[in-house]
């Protein structure tokens, strides 16, 4: 054993702990699902099945004793209840789901488990990942470790507890308009968003299609792309709107300075673009000045800083509030009582089977969203509203091209805010829509993002430093993100008592 | 524009959801106050702007793949039955549709 404990390891010290013998697969598992249910107050899990765990575990101890080696082989993950996962419920925080069986696995699933991850559990979220602080789960809020009076943020709140709690080296999570990237800010943990279509979305639970995209989330940036490279590649046969790029190393320029650049100032030469509209007055004082200090360290890595605009942020609200809830108003109109999920005990016909069944399986924020989105696709209301929407998504996705022409990456708050106290916007759904307004934008356009611990606001909070890359510029955003967390140390910072 | 409670009733429908009256009344300002924010979605002119449906269409041409229609799937029927809710000899019960 080597003198750090199991939960004090990231990914890769993990990985080469359990790779050079000093400790098992089945080791790491077990103390790792200990922990999990010692902080079980935390909320983190949903799920756990212990006996799988460790049949996943003591396989990839016989793999490695054969000789194989690779960078996840043996290392226990968890993921968001978001995926279905078979051996465990897959219920996206919702009663609608309460002990659903997948017959399959999604692909993200099955492709970090053939590379001999091992699944802990599943994890806590927003009900089919509607939400920004984890208080729309039906299986109760998860409390953020830096403040359990707090929320962690959300929808991927339980993902980002683990981390941040040490209940899991590193997790899987989703984010539609920013439900990795923010909850990833408010507890102090690396996650990344990747350009829409690397992922596939096969046996994610679907919310609105054309945004939903899996991630990684974990300790640094290095950890996420060695994830990344695993869940990312095509999916041809499986999901419709997965990219056919190849697969790519997201690791491959970790540690490498840019060209022409020097070991001293890594990330010589990268314009790093500022839209002035994520430093206006709708952003908290002390998100702004954390978020000025990681770009001050920016500039000694050798980056310039340019003022650019993304003329539209304050507008993706009102377009991504249309398009996302049309969307999910088409996907659970799938929960009918009828083939999976719940159905009400009594009922009078066809129709009130359907009605009772949703009413009583859905939470009041998707029952609030399945109805926007029928509304606003409903006879005579479609131009208006989703058509007009996707047209708006257009003009967002093109100001960030013009943009991306003065600069490399983008960088900003993920959040205007640190987390907020649990109750708070409770019934205010157009409070909760607004304290989405920085990711959302490159959520429409469907850019890769990332949030990354860029140090601590009022009260001790964690405040996340947003960065957005163009298209496919996944390995660049890590290179950046890396190259920080090489000269800084908030990534590493843990809440007391964790 | 905003909507009243006899909209609330008919989009509910739609939706195939319950819609007693107090949960109405609790959902009505909530939407409107929802739409109030929308109204600014029409101050943009989006004449001739075409709809973006897949993000990366913005800088590439993306075209929805088919594939062959062929059965890809094994006959799983036991494993994909066993969440359903009322299943009698292999097929899904439902409420009498035909009187």
């Amino acid at each position: 054993m080597s003198s750090k404990q199991i939960h004090e390891m990231g990914v890769a010290e993990l990985a080469a702990a359990i790779a050079d013998k000093k400790t098992s697969s089945v080791e790491a598992a077990q103390a790792l699902l200990g922990r999990a249910k010692q902080h079980e107050s935390l909320g983190a899990y949903l799920s756990f099945n212990q006996d799988l765990t460790l049949a996943q575990a003591k396989a990839a101890d016989a793999r490695i004793a054969a000789g194989e080696r690779s960078p996840l082989l043996g290392v226990p993950l968890a993921h968001k209840d978001i995926f279905v996962t078979q051996g465990f419920p897959s219920t996206a925080g919702s009663k609608m789901l309460e002990g659903y069986q997948s017959p399959f696995d999604a692909t993200v699933v099955a492709k970090l488990a053939a590379a001999g991850a091992v699944t802990l559990g599943k994890l806590n979220c927003d009900e089919f990942a509607m939400g920004g602080s984890n208080q729309n789960s039906a299986y109760g809020p998860a409390r953020n470790p830096w403040d359990t009076d707090r929320v962690p943020g959300g929808s991927s709140g339980g993902s980002a507890v683990a981390v941040a709690a040490r209940l899991a080296p590193a997790v899987t999570g989703t984010d539609t308009g920013g439900s990795i990237r923010q909850p990833a800010s408010f507890c102090n943990v690396t996650g990344i968003k990747p350009t829409y279509g690397r992922c596939s979305r096969y046996g994610m639970i679907a919310f609105a299609s054309s945004l939903d995209q899996a991630g990684p989330m974990a300790r640094s940036a290095a950890d996420c792309a060695t994830l990344l490279s695993v869940m990312a590649g095509p999916d041809i046969d499986r999901d419709s709107t997965s990219l056919d790029h190849p697969a790519e190393d997201y690791t491959r320029l970790l540690g490498v300075p840019r060209e022409g650049a020097t070991a001293a100032q890594p990330l010589k030469g990268l314009r790093i673009g500022l839209p002035k509209e994520f430093f206006g007055d709708g952003c908290a004082p002390d998100v702004i000045a954390a978020v000025r200090a990681a770009l001050s360290e920016y500039q000694k890595l050798g980056a310039t800083l340019v003022d650019i605009s993304l003329p539209r942020t304050e507008l993706s609200i009102p377009v991504y509030y249309i398009i996302a809830p049309a969307e999910a108003s088409s996907n659970l109109s799938r929960f009918d009582g009828v083939k999976f999920g719940h159905r009400a005990a009594q009922y009078d016909d066809l129709i009130d089977m359907y009605k009772k069944s949703r009413s009583e399986g859905f939470g009041p924020e998707v029952q609030r969203r399945i109805m926007i989105g029928t509304y606003v696709l409903s006879h005579g209301y479609y131009d208006a509203y989703y058509l007009k929407a996707q047209q708006l998504r257009r003009l967002i996705a093109q100001d960030f091209q013009s943009a991306f022409a003065q600069c490399d990456v983008i960088a900003g708050p993920a959040a205007p805010t640190t987390a907020w106290k649990l109750g708070d916007k409770a019934d205010d759904p157009v409070a909760n829509y607004l304290a989405d307004i920085f990711t959302l934008p490159a959520s429409l356009a469907g850019l890769p993002g990332m949030s990354v611990p860029a140090g601590f606001g009022a009260g001790g909070l964690p405040v996340g430093l947003q960065l957005i890359g163009n298209y496919f510029q996944e390995a660049a955003l890590l290179q950046a993100a890396d190259a920080f967390q090489r000269a800084t140390d908030w990534h590493l910072k843990t809440p007391e008592g964790y | 524009m905003s909507l009243n409670l006899s909209d609330i009733g008919r989009i509910a429908h739609l939706a195939r959801l319950e819609m007693p009256p107090e949960l109405a009344e609790r959902l009505l300002p909530q939407l409107n106050g929802f739409f109030d924010l929308v109204e600014q979605m029409n101050a943009v002119d989006t004449t001739g702007v075409e709809p973006l449906a897949h993000p990366t269409a913005v800088i590439d041409h993306v075209s929805l793949r088919l594939r062959p229609d062929v059965a890809s799937e094994p006959n799983n029927r036991e494993a994909n039955q066993r969440s359903a809710p009322a299943v009698e000899r292999g097929l899904f019960l439902v409420p009498k549709v035909i009187e």
